[in-house]
């Protein structure tokens, strides 16, 4: 079994982070490797149970299943069905937790799987670095504090 | 049941805070509140079921029960036996976790407890303030890390989403300062896009005078007048990105409303305050530092040798322009009103400073030797371009952005062919008007400001209701330096 925890500090409040991160068909709008996006079965993309469908830039398809989702605890887990990495008993989760100390968002990723011995290390960097950490920075981009209002961007 | 909550993060490894927070027995060694601490009968301090004894510095004495420690988690839960407070089955716990991108440490501090009816809410803010929040500024400052940032600062209470009233000075119609009245408003909370600011430091300038009169329709009375402030971010409203209560800001620009205790603005019209640029120096210099950064770097670029002549060269732009004009390499001759004034220019950078009685022609002339100045800075109106055309170089440049004196004469656009003059009339709002103007202006001012290039002076404090004395004292030319109101 391998285990893989990433954390990180947003500089946004977790509500907002949480609005656009709880989208479990959204990965294309924040995420900087995810090409596109579609729920399988024309389901709600909030319906535990629903199934993502996506394709990575870099190429490669991979489908996911939604196994919780709490506007309560800001969490979600889901586990892979079908991908191109060679993982099983893939589940992981991603949390957000609010730091009151700035309204800011500490953000958890973390996953389990299993995966031949010799893949385990590379594996676990793909998942926690370019996954994970990818997104995280994606994130703390979007939403630095030092960032400009989109109104500018516009201008 | 009450529930509190707080959290922060702390510039250090998961290990070694844990190591430090870890000891059930040694919050007397860093938070403030505790005087001293011991362990009942001996035991070891990790001994589940341990009870710490301790005085508060305040003279309480409490007692406190260990029930979780666990250095897998890194989570240590304690609940109250004994304490000079109602905190009726208070359970308390905290945890840390890493931050994996940056070796930090997410600190969770909660507790659950029940309370008199009437008291749940004190009790809930003292054990959230002066037990978590200050246990945390402890442990930064422990972990040498700086504390009460500003930026994360959290907003007054009395800010939050709800509309506050608020003491203006108001224009009651076009005229003279005594249309300027004391009176109060309701500031709503801000809307989509908008943060609410109290201003800590307002600027007074020309351009609240040309609003005052209705020479400028910038603002319909009755209205706050006033463009410039410095104060601090109240609470934000819906998508604003990039401030957070607590925040210094400054601006200078419309909308018209700055003479206020309270206002609403734009966010994308606000600029964070850099640690450098107090309240007071922010409210002198950043709509004068926005102007002559517009006026020498973008009406007319200014280069390194031209000879530039800045009337008014003691007043307010009038004395930044000389400072900057002469950093950036251009020979400054300043005219003045009285020799007091002269003095200041020239410790503003001027080589020659021409006094109100001299002929100005002739001086410039002999200054120059005859070849006359190639751009002109002129904020007096009236007559003044005209009597200024003979201390023009051939092909120079005429820049009049203000009338303290007077409106403009008109101007026999014909003859200006007899120097191949330009005459630029700039408008604040057109230099100053857009986020981008904004942000660019001012990157260039705060670093100028920062390199010590510019050095603005307040000449005059006043409360802010005194506003009409402020006018007052502004056209009468008696001011020297900025003036400023403090609500």
């Amino acid at each position: 079994m391998v285990k893989v925890y990433t954390s990180s500090v947003i500089d946004a409040p977790a509500a907002r982070v949480w609005e656009l991160v709880r989208d479990f068909n959204g990965l294309p709008a924040w995420h900087p490797l995810i090409a596109d996006s579609r729920i399988e079965g024309n389901q709600p993309a909030d319906k535990v149970g629903c199934i993502r469908n996506f394709n990575l830039k870099a190429g490669g398809n991979i489908r996911e299943q939604l196994l919780s989702l709490s506007d309560y605890d800001y969490s979600c887990s889901y586990s892979i069905l079908v991908s191109p990495m060679g993982v099983e008993n893939y589940i992981a989760t991603l949390k957000l937790t609010p730091i009151t100390d700035g309204d800011r968002t500490f953000a958890e990723w973390s996953a389990e799987f299993d995966c031949t011995p010799e893949r385990e290390a590379e594996l676990a960097r793909l998942v926690g670095q370019d996954v994970f950490q990818g997104g995280f920075n994606a994130l703390k981009q979007r939403f630095a504090a030092g960032a400009m209002p989109s109104a500018i961007v516009r201008r | 049941m009450v529930k509190v909550r707080r959290s922060t993060i702390i510039d250090a490894p998961v290990d070694e805070v844990w190591r430090f927070l870890r000891d059930f027995n040694a919050h007397d060694t860093w938070h403030p509140a505790v005087a001293e601490s011991r362990i009942e009968e001996g035991r070891p301090v990790d001994a589940i079921g341990a009870v710490r004894r301790f005085r508060l510095r305040d003279g309480g004495q409490l007692r406190e029960q260990l029930l979780t420690l666990s250095d897998r988690d890194r989570r240590l839960t304690y609940c109250i036996l004994d304490a000079p407070l109602p905190l009726i089955d208070y359970v308390a716990s905290f945890e840390l976790k890493p931050v994996t991108d940056g070796a930090r440490t997410f600190w969770d501090w909660r507790s659950e407890f029940r309370a008199p009816p009437g008291q749940e809410h004190a009790l809930a803010n003292l054990v959230g303030e002066q037990i978590y929040e200050a246990g945390f500024e402890a442990v930064k400052r422990h972990f040498g890390q700086a504390t009460g940032a500003a930026r994360h600062r959290t907003a007054p209470a009395q800010s939050s989403g709800t509309a506050m009233q608020a003491q203006a000075v108001f224009l009651a119609r076009y005229g003279g300062p005594e249309e300027l009245v004391w009176q109060s408003m309701i500031v709503p909370p801000p809307g989509p896009n908008e943060i609410r600011v109290r201003h800590n430091a307002i600027g007074v300038n020309f351009i609240d005078v040309y609003c005052r009169t209705g020479y400028f329709r910038m603002v319909e009375p009755p209205a706050p007048l006033g463009m410039e402030a410095a104060g601090i971010v109240l609470d934000v409203g819906a998508d604003v990105v990039g401030f957070a209560p607590g925040d210094r800001v400054a601006y200078a620009c419309p909308p018209v409303g700055a003479y206020a205790e309270v206002r609403n603005l734009p966010a994308d019209l606000v600029l964070p305050l850099p640690d450098f640029i107090d309240d007071e120096t922010a409210a002198a210099v950043m709509l004068k530092g926005l102007s002559a950064e517009f006026l020498l770097h973008r009406v007319h670029a200014v280069k390194e040798g031209e000879i530039i002549l800045v009337h008014a060269a003691a007043g307010g732009v009038g004395h930044l322009l000389c400072q900057w004009a002469r950093h950036l390499g251009c020979a400054v001759i300043g005219t003045v009103g009285s020799r007091d004034k002269a003095q200041r220019a020239l410790a503003a950078g001027c080589a020659h400073v021409i006094l109100g009685g001299e002929d100005l022609a002739a001086r410039v002339d002999a200054i120059t030797s005859g070849q006359g100045c190639d751009v002109i800075y002129d904020a007096i109106g009236g007559d003044s371009l005209a009597r200024s055309f003979p201390a023009l170089a051939e092909r120079g440049h005429i820049v009049s952005f203000g009338q303290a004196a007077r409106p403009l004469d008109p101007l026999d656009v014909a003859g200006l062919a007899a120097k191949s003059a330009t005459v630029s009339r700039p408008n604040y709002g057109h230099y100053v008007g857009t986020a981008r103007d904004v942000r660019a202006g001012s990157a260039r001012l705060f670093a100028a400001l920062e390199r010590g290039i510019l050095k603005p002076e307040v000449g005059l404090r006043l409360p802010l209701r005194d506003a009409a004395e402020a006018h007052r004292r502004l056209e009468s030319r008696a001011t020297v330096g900025a003036t400023i109101l403090i609500p």
